[in-house]
């Protein structure tokens, strides 16, 4: 899944949205190339998770286009976006707190037949069927995760770093080829954050998955990213690998007074 | 001996009738979320749907058309899915708290379009002379026939609500309740699932009112009260354990007990003390609301993580 001349796999063009008076987003245009790990950096406030939304389908754009393997798909629904390939992460995780973490990670399979009325009253068996091949792919990606052992948890019982890992097995359960994770090392100790970058590039590797990154880890996104896009206060201010963009000066000032050393 | 099983019959039948109206809020409440103040507005419409196609001819309202009881409860049902259809289509696209403001007003409009509209409900008079299954075979058979007929209509229901809850539509059901945001992420269209599990709440309510009428044998305008219909099933619903069938169903049995009980005890007050005794009633069903929640937070039997609930 390289791309040999082929459309990038994202591709955002002039997107604007405002909220009230206040421009979050203006005209930001960026590439993510398809089988890429793709970050996305910028301080705190620079847009980075209203971009996120747009693009997944959360939020309706007030200007520009999102193209999916160069179709429009502008102000399409989540549920569209997610059969059409494309998953995302939260921030913050948002599990479905009353399930199982098995069951977190079985809700998020596609085409699932038992869903639609009357099925689960007259196709019982077929939907028993479906349901034995999901359980063993959801219990094969916590087990990649290392969570097999809390697979019958109520979800509500995990911890912060392990409801991230969790974020991130839903979005593989959909069987997206474009995943958007938004800092899924946030909050996440040493051990944890090595394990999910390999995680990561391991399924890049592997499975072919392009991945676009929200991280404030400028290290993990040196080494986990091939191109990085750096947003602030709306606008994308650099483009290009790390070390280009960490000598870019304009990145050097939207991060200034920010305790890391860029360099 | 006969008295007793014809008293017994009679709760037993109204005991099952609530379990299902229990079982559908649980299904758009307990399953869903959906804040659902207006079950009354339900069970009325398939109340009057299955007595006015159930009732003989009558000039004081539209029909009656004689139709079998086996084909009018099914439309009573369906016709209280169809008024679900176009304010679960509005009111669930809002936020959650905009459907129970909306069903509450439904169901206040359903209550006056009963009361006045004379030509199609027959207005305070109502529908009277409705036939009750089984009814020929006698007192008391009779009544114990019924009571097995709603039985096996109540087991049925619970069949299909426990089918309905341990498939992937009521994961995913279960998953919008949680959060919404994830389960969009998650690829589920919450309006079309909470569109989904609103009507099929509604149909259970529809059929649970049409078989109340063929028990009384009348339906009019205050034959249905808000607090005997929509605030005791949510009671009913609360203590058992929400998002439960099993609770459902157990909340169902045992607040009609507690209700059942008072009444008879009221009944032994003398004279005014026995109106009065009436409203001391809901102040003892809020009571043991009050004593099973905190005994039991999720109630009876409360909704259980993980393994299905069978």
């Amino acid at each position: 899944m390289t791309a040999q001349g082929g459309p990038p796999a994202l591709s955002v063009s002039g997107v604007t949205k405002r909220f009230g008076g206040f421009v979050a987003l203006d005209c930001v245009s960026l590439e993510v190339a398809e089988g890429s790990i793709t970050g996305l950096i910028g301080p705190n406030g620079a847009g980075k998770s209203t971009l996120f939304a747009i693009i997944a389908g959360f939020l309706p754009p007030d200007g520009g286009t999102i193209r999916l393997r160069g179709e429009d798909v502008t102000a399409e629904s989540p549920w569209r976006l997610h059969a059409r390939g494309l998953a995302r992460t939260f921030q913050i995780p948002r599990l479905f707190s009353r399930m199982t973490v098995l069951e977190n990670l079985m809700v998020a399979a596609p085409n699932q037949s038992g869903e639609q009325l009357p099925a689960p009253w007259l196709a019982r068996r077929q939907i028993q069927r479906e349901e034995e091949a999901l359980r063993a792919r959801a219990l094969h990606v916590l087990e990649r995760l290392n969570l097999a052992r809390h697979a019958e948890a109520p979800a509500s019982a995990l911890s912060g770093g392990q409801k991230k890992l969790v974020e991130l097995g839903r979005a593989l359960m959909s069987e997206a080829s474009v995943i958007l994770l938004d800092e899924p090392a946030a909050g996440v100790n040493r051990t944890l954050l090595r394990e999910i970058a390999e995680i990561i590039a391991a399924l890049n590797r592997e499975e072919g998955i392009t991945f676009l990154v929200i991280e404030h880890d400028l290290d993990l996104v040196a080494d986990l990213c091939t191109r990085v896009w750096c947003l602030a206060e709306g606008r994308v201010i650099a483009g290009g690998t790390m070390s280009e963009v960490r000598a870019d000066p304009q990145v050097a000032e939207a991060y200034l007074g920010m305790t890391f050393d860029l360099n | 001996m006969e008295q007793a099983l014809l008293y017994a019959a009679t709760l037993g039948t109204l005991a099952c009738i609530y379990a299902v109206l229990t079982l559908g809020l649980n299904l758009q409440w307990g399953l869903t979320g959906l804040m659902n103040f207006g079950g009354l507005g339900f069970v009325a419409v398939g109340a009057y749907t299955a007595a006015l196609l159930t009732a003989q001819p009558s000039a004081t309202h539209v029909g009656g058309f004689g139709v079998p009881w086996w084909l009018a409860w099914p439309a009573a049902g369906l016709a209280a899915a169809l008024l679900a259809f176009p304010v679960g289509a509005i009111a669930l696209r809002l936020r959650a708290d905009y459907l129970a403001i909306a069903t509450i007003g439904i169901a206040e409009i359903v209550r006056l379009v009963a009361r006045n509209e004379d030509w199609l409900t027959g207005g305070p008079l109502g529908v009277t002379a409705i036939p009750r299954p089984f009814e020929s075979l006698g007192t008391p058979m009779g009544q114990v026939a019924f009571l097995l007929l709603v039985g096996a209509v109540l087991a049925a229901l619970f069949a299909a609500a426990q089918a309905a809850t341990n498939s992937p539509f009521g994961r995913a059901l279960r998953a919008v309740r949680d959060d919404e945001e994830a389960a969009k992420a998650a690829g589920k269209n919450p309006a079309r699932l909470r569109l989904h599990a609103f009507l099929l709440g509604a149909a259970f309510m529809g059929l649970g009112g049409a078989m109340m009428t063929a028990f009384f044998k009348f339906i009019g305008p205050d034959a249905l009260e808000p607090v005997t219909v929509t605030f005791l099933v949510w009671v009913m619903l609360i203590a058992g354990g929400s998002g439960n069938n099993w609770g459902a169903v157990a909340g169902a049995f045992a607040v009609w007990a507690v209700w059942a009980a008072t009444d008879w005890l009221a009944a032994q007050l003398p004279g005014e003390a026995a109106t009065r005794a009436a409203y001391v009633r809901l102040f003892l069903i809020g009571l043991a609301l009050q004593v099973i929640l905190l005994a039991r937070p999720k109630g009876l039997i409360g909704e259980r993580v993980g393994s299905p609930q069978r």
